[in-house]
């Protein structure tokens, strides 16, 4: 009896996620911080499609977490419409099991990525150890919280900015490159294996005097836990992180989501979709709505990781696969 | 002889076998079959790294440490909840099983925010050069956490079912202490013993959540090896990790095997001595 | 008389010494390991007031996970039940060929790291493994969906009841059962009268922790859970989200109502201990020769 009952139960449970289809139901498979920043798209993008759309009834469901492991549970079979996550290589890995075309980053402008952010520095109030450019970062007595490349998305800008800025210093080559970042993940202490960990470490456990992290981060973080504890502060030279969007198309055609998944990433563009990403800290690419904002993003310099490192392919391969160069390094020993 | 007379032999070997293959064996056989596509080559390059070395001799040689930890502290607790009564003992007991209860993400944020160096506890060590969070004793420290209920709980029931009429008599008998405990008690707990030892220890070796928070996670010093496996799955490659995840799975097994037998010898010197 | 008393009364001062040192030892590392990140954990929750806190929780996505968690435990703890009955029967009660490999095999899901359980149900239930294209011509969801949630903890707690019940079952030995059978019970009236209430409060305590464990597993369940917020997050996996949000006090909120529900289910034992207290004195006595 009682465990027929639960046969049926689990029965129930298998057969629900079959019987849901048939409402409009929109998956957004997102990366960490951005939770905040999708909840107001996602209320803005529904009104709208809603008023132009009065038969149909959208319902819009948001998953977050680590962008590497996102994309691999859409691999695996998550059935995100869209998804929306930190760094190309990632959909990439999605396109190369089909799931959709591989030519993915053409089909938005701006490289897919609505919005962008830049690799910046968070340090104590005062700035206590005087960090002003990248070369701070490795004087002695200086300790850099950054995550672990082989985990966090993240924490891979973090590096190729660190690295980039080195190459473009007057003389500098890779081997000068490799030096410094090299020398930059011994003052390392700590490396945790996301950004957000990261932020943590460094804002709550008081660890380290430098915390590397993404503008968004930084703004977010010194908004959320203390505008009179931390300070910003913009390197000379920075990268242009370009995190991507993308229509997953074989479970859109599924689901028979094309259409509202196309206009939902279209949405992102508009000035409206704009605004709300500045809101939320993210540099948005739409000039009227950056002029309105230029007071809360400071100029900055920066490279694009095709310019310097050939796509994120090639940079995946050489610095962070397995043997590559951030495996010969020690972090953590002076 | 047993076997005659008591039933339900086929029914819960059979039932219990079932179970088991379906739950446990059938996902680990998906594993290790995924373990398999890796080359030698790849594989001696992937389990004789240096790092890779170094990571599982801290989560082995962590978690024994861990585990022996949690078996003395595990027997003194057990001991006196079940043994002496005094106000707050069922608070306490109920304390017990807090390391199951919270997420082990939890209890690595809340046992690094008292050990960090601004923390709690940590503001008292650390002055006196003991680090404990993001260092390897921080890695410790957790293992004993998530290990300790299991010695508890599997001495408890047994210490109440261990009749005190037989100290009692070994007493009268003129037998101190310390005689009674080594030779009445002792031969009937240290089975019992083992097997929380061997549940710590497994469940020591195999932690994440928690420990990934106080480690450190620096590779050759704090770095363990489930957080290799998650390297591996971070650059898509399922096979190196169902190779690492399959090699520590031998690992364990072998220990845990061990310590079964291990069991047995000692329940039969139990038995030879009653 | 006076003589003989002497040494007694020494000796039984040394006794309540030796005790009192016991327990100070046992409180110490209680207070110390146990009671302290528990104390962490509600003074983050409360750090802004019961209000903040009251607010975290009553988010519906909170009640979602709560819910979810509920069910998932709720289907997975009574199948470990009945395994773990079944094997403590084999293992105890018969000798066979191979009987030290089946009690390692019972506790390898101990030692399967969770980031490896997870991994095992996305190999075999994924869209890349075994069974997944099978999964989706017929339209199924097991991973990322409440299937591959209950299979998740069901692995992971797998090993509990068996655990609990094979060391004192092996210390009672079958002897009472074996009377029951000689006096012409049958297989089912041995078990209900004699088995069951001589494990009973193994049993109890085997599910108090598998349930415990099943609502606070984390690392596997993360693996196959997707992450869709208010649909297959349980809370451990709603705490790390907030956590991660920078939310907190919601996070320790979520946290300390796990901690929570595992302090009732032991208040619940601790309740039903109190009262058949006199039932189990009576049976115990009954049962000493």
């Amino acid at each position: 009896m009682q465990a027929s009952r639960w046969a049926l139960m689990l029965a129930m449970a298998l057969g629900a996620a079959a019987a849901q289809a048939k409402d409009l139901v929109l998956l957004n498979v997102s990366y960490d911080p951005t939770r905040e920043l999708y909840a107001d798209v996602n209320r803005s993008f529904a009104a709208q499609w809603q008023a132009a759309h009065p038969g149909d009834r959208l319902t819009i469901r948001q998953s977050n977490g680590g962008s590497g492991k996102q994309a691999r549970a859409v691999v695996d079979g998550l059935p995100a419409d869209v998804v929306t996550l930190a760094l190309a290589y990632d959909i990439d890995a999605i396109a190369d099991h089909g799931l959709l075309a591989a030519d993915w980053q053409k089909r938005l402008p701006d490289n897919s990525s609505p919005y962008t952010s830049t690799i910046v520095f968070l340090v104590r109030k005062g700035n206590p150890k005087g960090i002003r450019d990248w070369p701070d970062l490795v004087k002695p007595g200086v300790q850099v919280i950054t995550p672990n490349p082989k985990t966090s998305g993240g924490a891979r800008w973090n590096f190729l900015a660190a690295w980039g800025w080195a190459l473009k210093q007057p003389g500098g080559d890779e081997a000068k490159a490799r030096a410094y970042v090299e020398t930059l993940y011994k003052h390392v202490p700590v490396l945790d294996t996301g950004a957000r960990g990261a932020t943590n470490t460094f804002a709550q456990r008081g660890v380290g005097d430098v915390l590397i992290a993404w503008e968004n981060e930084a703004l977010q973080a010194r908004q959320e836990l203390g505008a009179d504890r931390f300070e910003i502060v913009v390197p000379s030279l920075s990268i242009l992180a370009e995190p991507p969007v993308a229509v997953v198309d074989k479970v859109a055609a599924q689901h028979g989501t094309q259409e509202v998944a196309e206009a939902y990433l279209k949405f992102l563009y508009t000035p409206q979709g704009q605004e709300i990403a500045a809101r939320h800290y993210y540099r948005p690419r739409d000039a009227a709505v950056a002029a309105k904002h230029a007071a809360a993003f400071p100029q900055v310099r920066t490279f694009t990781i095709d310019q310097v490192f050939g796509g994120w392919r090639k940079a995946q391969a050489r610095f962070f696969a397995d043997g590559g160069v951030f495996d010969q390094f020690k972090p953590g020993t002076p | 002889m047993r076997r005659r007379i008591l039933p339900g032999f086929g029914l819960s070997l059979g039932y219990a076998l079932a179970y088991l293959g379906l739950v446990v064996l059938l996902p680990l056989a998906a594993l290790a079959w995924k373990a398999s596509a890796i080359g030698p080559g790849q594989l001696l390059h992937l389990l004789a790294a240096p790092r890779t070395l170094a990571a599982l001799k801290l989560s082995f040689g962590g978690a024994l440490l861990a585990a022996l930890a949690d078996g003395a502290i595990g027997l003194l607790v057990g001991w006196v909840l079940v043994r002496y009564r005094f106000p707050g003992r069922r608070l306490l007991d109920a304390l017990v099983d807090l390391p199951f209860a919270l997420p082990t993400a939890v209890a690595g944020i809340a046992l690094t925010a008292l050990y960090a160096p601004n923390g709690w506890l940590g503001r008292w060590l650390e002055p006196h050069g003991l680090k404990i969070a993001y260092a390897p004793a921080g890695v410790l420290v957790a293992m004993v956490f998530v290990g300790f209920p299991f010695v508890v709980r599997t001495l408890q029931p047994v210490l109440e079912s261990l009749e005190s009429d037989v100290e009692e008599a070994a007493t009268t008998l003129g037998a101190t202490r310390a005689q009674t405990f080594l030779r009445v008690i002792a031969p009937v707990l240290l089975p019992t013993l083992l097997t929380g030892f061997a549940l710590a220890l497994a469940r020591a070796v195999g932690e994440y959540g928690s420990v990934i928070f106080i480690a450190g996670n620096l590779p050759m010093k704090s770095e363990i090896a489930p957080l290799l496996i998650v390297q591996q799955l971070e650059e898509f490659d399922y096979t190196g990790a169902a190779a690492l995840g399959t090699a520590m799975l031998l690992v364990s097994l072998l220990l845990l095997l061990a310590v079964t037998l291990l069991q047995r010898w000692s329940r039969r010197w139990a038995e030879v001595r009653a | 008389m006076s003589a003989a008393a002497a040494p007694r009364g020494a000796r039984r001062w040394r006794s309540r010494a030796a005790r009192a040192g016991l327990v100070l030892a046992a409180l110490g590392f209680m207070a110390l390991f146990l009671l302290l990140p528990l104390a962490a954990v509600f003074a983050e929750a409360l750090r802004q007031g019961a209000r903040a806190f009251l607010a975290a929780i009553a988010q519906p996505e909170a009640g979602a996970a709560i819910r979810l968690t509920l069910l998932v435990a709720a289907i997975a703890v009574p199948l470990n039940l009945v395994f773990g009955v079944a094997a403590a029967w084999a293992m105890t009660r018969f000798e066979f060929p191979g009987k030290a490999l089946l009690g390692a095999l019972i506790d390898l899901p101990f030692s399967v790291s969770p980031v490896i359980a997870g991994l095992v149900y996305v190999l075999l239930f994924g869209a890349q493994g075994w069974f997944g294209p099978w999964l989706a011509a017929h339209g199924l969801q097991v991973i990322f969906a409440v299937p591959g949630l209950v299979l998740a903890t069901v692995f992971v707690t797998l090993p509990f009841v068996a655990r609990e019940l094979i060391p004192l079952m092996q210390a009672q030995g079958g002897e009472e059962e074996e009377a029951a059978r000689t006096l012409g019970a049958n297989g089912w009236q041995m078990f209900f009268r004699v088995t069951l209430p001589n494990i009973r409060w193994a049993l109890l305590y085997g599910v108090l922790l598998c349930n415990a464990r099943a609502m606070g597993e984390f690392g596997a369940v993360s693996v196959v859970s997707g992450h869709i917020r208010g649909l297959t997050t349980t809370m451990p996996l709603e705490v790390e989200m907030r956590y991660n949000e920078y939310d907190y006090v919601g996070a320790f909120a979520v946290a300390s109502l796990l901690a929570l529900l595992a302090l009732v289910t032991l208040a619940a034992k601790s309740l039903l201990e109190w009262r058949y207290g006199h039932e189990i004195a009576a049976r115990a006595t009954g049962a000493r020769r």
